[in-house]
């Protein structure tokens, strides 16, 4: 596969990058992120991709639910303080049977210097098992592009809302 | 003052195979049904705030068809960013129509945003639509109709409607079937 964009060799999210690739994941939203920051590069420069940055995480839910019906697949790309953002949002999902996947960088759990990420951070896997969502999390980066891959044919090939999480071990606590 | 239910259907009738139309809940679902069942409508009964990127995703994936977004001042306010975010996609099959009637009719009819200032067309031309303009009375129809259906996008079009009650009339509302239907029409 070629790529307008390099990722530095030990960058995991190379490994994100092609199995959405392989499994003909065509929209992207998201709201910008630093752990997301290469993948987000890669996208743009991508020109079978269709990028579309939100100014809240809801938009995202709306975008792929419109992506769905038109007959392509997305992917939202956020941080786990937006998951709140999008609780009622989620119904549209349940509501309507729509496929959805995530990848959110998660914050609040791994030598965290900020104790507002806290909440949030700390209340993401809940957010999503209430909303009826399969959860998969990553803390391997051996595991990013398997765990992504199954998360794409789970959410696509089976009609599930599914949230990939990278923990924050995995991204690596932000320092100031 | 338009009058909503025939705006919308004035809107809708005699309408291309190649539109679709993504109305809001509540009275704009309402008045879309009232004008004709039709299975290129995704009726929303919830996810307020979400009308406008839900027309966004499907405007993108169907670069071909026109996507109609009807909805109120109600519901386009709860979802006010995503005015900026389609203009910053600037798709030009992407029309955006919102039945204005200054009020939250389904709770009780209190005064929404735009009876105290908020002008809705100005904030569509300040996030780079190609067109946007306040219609206020039924002279102004045809510009509105070319407008909505027949201009480059992103397009939106504020429709001051008075705040009458009219009969509901109610379509579909079981998602899943609404959804099946769709992309069953849509994409076979």
């Amino acid at each position: 596969m070629t790529t307008a964009f390099s990722f530095a060799p030990d960058d995991w999210r190379a490994q994100i990058y092609a199995a959405l690739k392989r499994q003909n994941v065509v929209q992207v939203g998201y709201v910008p992120d630093a752990g997301h920051a290469s993948l987000i590069q890669a996208v743009h420069v991508d020109p079978e991709m269709k990028v579309t940055v939100l100014t809240t995480e809801e938009e995202g839910v709306a975008l792929l639910a419109g992506a769905d019906l038109g007959g392509e697949r997305g992917v939202m790309l956020m941080q786990s303080s937006g998951v709140g953002n999008c609780v009622n949002m989620f119904s549209l999902l349940r509501s309507c049977g729509f496929p959805f996947l995530t990848i959110v960088t998660m914050r609040g759990e791994w030598a965290e210097f900020n104790p507002w990420q806290i909440p949030m951070g700390q209340g993401t896997p809940k957010t999503f098992e209430h909303a009826g969502f399969l959860l998969y999390r990553v803390d391997d980066p051996a595991d990013a592009g398997p765990v992504t891959e199954a998360a794409v044919r789970m959410a696509y090939d089976a009609a599930q809302p599914v949230a990939v999480l990278l923990s924050q071990r995995l991204i690596g606590a932000k320092k100031f | 003052m338009l009058e909503r239910r025939d705006t919308v259907a004035r809107l809708l009738a005699d309408r291309s195979p190649d539109l679709l139309v993504v109305p809001g809940l509540g009275s704009s679902t309402y008045d879309v049904a009232a004008a004709g069942d039709h299975p290129g409508n995704f009726y929303l009964w919830g996810a307020m705030g979400g009308a406008v990127c839900i027309g966004l995703g499907l405007a993108l994936a169907q670069p071909r068809k026109r996507v109609l977004v009807i909805t109120g001042d109600g519901e386009l306010l709860m979802g006010l960013g995503s005015l900026a975010t389609v203009g910053a996609k600037g798709l030009s099959n992407l029309a955006i129509a919102v039945l204005d009637n200054e009020a939250y009719g389904e709770t009780g009819g209190q005064s929404s945003h735009t009876a105290l200032g908020t002008d809705l067309a100005g904030i569509a031309l300040a996030c780079r639509f190609r067109v946007s303009a306040t219609v206020r009375s039924m002279d102004e129809f045809p510009r509105l109709r070319e407008m909505l259906l027949g201009m480059p996008g992103p397009v939106l079009g504020v429709i001051k409607t008075a705040s009458t009650e009219v009969p509901r009339v109610l379509p579909e509302r079981d998602g899943h079937a609404i959804r099946s239907r769709f992309k069953t029409a849509l994409l076979g």
